[in-house]
């Protein structure tokens, strides 16, 4: 074969060399982790706790998704997870949308510093607040509740939200709106006919990468659900997984499985958004 | 935030047609001036004005309080607490452990951010020379990482670093380090260090690295060939013209990072809960340790709060960037 290629491109090759090899030791490195969660959930146990671990598993079993699938509220908590995320991620997009039209289209006093407590909101030390948080919800009698978890979320996705959502309404031309209010509409029916439709993209990147934050979150839900263990979420069971299951790995590598999943799919099907660079902050944990 | 970052390349590439790209100059696409007079506008960010005001600024304020107050386990349940002014604040600087945890913070953080940095521009250089489908290989390879929920790569992690079993240590015992054969990572002080480190580089890269890659992507071509026709070297390019473009990147990233791994919580809490020792304890686990599981509320506080004053100084860096953005749009 190489034979058969011109010289030029053959020290091309051989000078792209290093550059590849790189590539492919960076692409090695990022999904190893990925990959080794994976094949240890499929592999059998007397495999995983061999003395000579394969990278391939040779043969393949369900049992540990069965394991983790089986084990005590998995079905409970797997609901709670939802029912906490998909509530926040939608309260934030109300309150954001109507925040981010007064931003994008109305001229009023205070918008800079609006967007400024916005900015500051995103930035918000989370990790320095469980404390008091923990003591007002004690206060308040919200102690392992979902409410107040659906609350924190809320706040947590709210600032993000907005300054996307501003964004996406900015590019938004609003002669489309006031051509709509000229033939009759109200300005409320012009927003709702006209711009919505054209923001339904913008709304589903946003709540999608909204909802990851909250899926993922583990502090608030660690400390804010203590004595109700039935209102656990899921990564807070994932991480006791261990304790309950003790040294049985490929369940635990099943269920980080299940839980990531959702995740990684969202993540792929955005990666157009997400490689232009606007998902950062929201989606760290 | 995000926003940001991806509003800032945007007025530097012209010719690129984002779906954020938004018109800076008077145009058309300005808020209008006859609408949106009168309360409309307050009625519609006062949803958001009042959520911040009690699911933000009330805890902040109330854990300023606390923290100049004696808050114990009694005060908890009673609710006598009474003011001791700066008492708290004055037993914990004058402990010397506290002081070890910062200097342990701040180790680990210029440790981390300079991992982070340099791997995450060198890939962020590599992706811009790979073909097409190198490209979307290791751009893919990156998302999944970034995708990777917290809690699942922590317990990944650990099962990778497994002393018994885990794939790390059987593969180094293989290369022929006999000592990692059963090495309990976990149990010493050093490699839980390490292993921390390790995972946090893992997860921020990936974010570093495509933004500084789209970054990257907005430097005009041409600026490259004349700068190779004058006889640039590569290193000399990268200082005299890459760098100086992607600067403004490159410090909001900068600056996120370190917000970001000061901020490391969720890692560690699970994964060594701040041992061995407290060999891998972080201002915020300390903050935690000691308001949650010794019952000292008032001095976790304190600690929240000198952990929020270290913080502003890198915070009031990244919104002078953000605000100067700002500027530019409105």
């Amino acid at each position: 074969m190489s034979t058969t290629l011109p010289r030029a491109r053959r020290a091309r090759r051989i000078r792209r060399l290093p550059l590849n090899a790189a590539a492919v030791l960076t692409v090695v490195v990022c999904l190893f982790p990925v990959y080794w969660m994976v094949a240890t959930a499929f592999t059998p146990t007397r495999d995983i706790q061999s003395d000579s671990p394969r990278f391939v598993p040779e043969s393949s079993t369900l049992d540990h998704f069965r394991a983790a699938m089986g084990a005590d509220g998995f079905g409970l908590f797997w609901r709670n997870s939802l029912l906490v995320t998909l509530t926040a991620v939608l309260l934030a997009l109300v309150i954001a949308l109507g925040a981010a039209y007064a931003v994008a289209r109305m001229k009023w006093k205070g918008r800079r510093q609006f967007m400024l407590m916005v900015f500051i909101a995103q930035m918000a030390p989370w990790e320095s607040l469980i404390i008091p948080v923990y003591i007002i919800s004690r206060d308040t009698d919200m102690l392992d509740r979902l409410p107040t978890l659906t609350l924190v979320y809320f706040m947590m996705t709210l600032p993000f939200t907005v300054i996307v959502l501003r964004g996406f309404i900015g590019t938004i031309p609003p002669e489309l709106e006031e051509s709509a209010q000229v033939d009759g509409c109200t300005r409320l029916g012009a927003f709702r006919r006209i711009a919505f439709p054209l923001l339904a993209p913008g709304l589903m990147a946003t709540s999608l990468f909204g909802y990851i934050t909250a899926w993922n979150e583990f502090t608030y839900a660690n400390f804010l659900i203590i004595k109700q263990q039935d209102n656990r979420t899921l990564p807070v069971w994932l991480s006791s997984f261990q304790n309950v299951f003790g040294t049985d790995w490929g369940a635990t590598m099943a269920a980080s499985t299940l839980f990531a999943a959702p995740a990684l799919v969202v993540f792929l099907l955005l990666q157009r958004h997400v490689t232009s660079g606007f998902a950062a902050g929201a989606v760290k944990g | 935030m995000p926003a940001a970052v991806r509003e800032q390349t945007t007025p530097r590439s012209p010719l690129r047609t984002g779906p954020l790209r938004r018109s800076t100059g008077p145009g058309p696409r300005r808020p209008s001036r006859a609408a949106g007079r009168g309360i409309w506008p307050y009625a519609l960010i006062a949803p958001a004005v009042l959520g911040t005001l009690y699911l933000l600024v009330y805890p902040l304020v109330r854990a300023i309080v606390i923290s100049l107050q004696d808050f114990g386990l009694r005060q908890l349940i009673v609710g006598d607490a009474h003011f001791v002014g700066f008492k708290n604040y004055e037993t914990l600087l004058g402990d010397g452990q506290f002081w070890e945890v910062v200097r342990r913070t701040f180790l680990f953080m210029a440790v981390n951010v300079a991992l982070i940095m340099v791997l995450s521009t060198l890939v962020a250089l590599m992706v811009e020379r790979l073909g097409r489908f190198g490209r979307t290989a290791v751009l893919s390879a990156l998302v999944l990482t970034w995708a990777m929920p917290v809690i699942a790569a922590t317990t990944v992690f650990q099962w990778l670093f497994h002393s018994e079993f885990g794939i790390v240590n059987a593969v180094l015992t293989d290369l022929g380090f006999e000592s990692f054969d059963r090495y309990p990572w976990f149990a010493h002080g050093p490699g839980a260090f390490a292993i921390v480190v390790l995972l946090i580089v893992w997860q921020s890269v990936p974010f570093a690295a495509i933004t500084l890659y789209s970054a990257l992507t907005t430097v005009p071509t041409e600026l490259y060939e004349s700068a190779r026709i004058d006889g640039a070297s590569g290193p000399r390019i990268f200082r005299a013209i890459t760098f100086p473009m992607v600067r403004p990147i490159f410090m909001l990233i900068f600056s996120l990072e370190v917000i970001w791994t000061f901020k490391a919580f969720v890692q560690i809490w699970v994964m060594t809960n701040g041992g061995p020792g407290d060999a891998t304890t972080i201002l915020p686990v300390y903050a935690v340790q000691t308001a949650l599981s010794s019952q000292r509320y008032d001095l976790g506080s304190a600690a929240s709060m000198v952990t929020v004053v270290l913080m502003s100084g890198v915070l009031a860096f990244y919104f002078r960037q953000m605000l100067r953005q700002e500027d530019e749009l409105a």
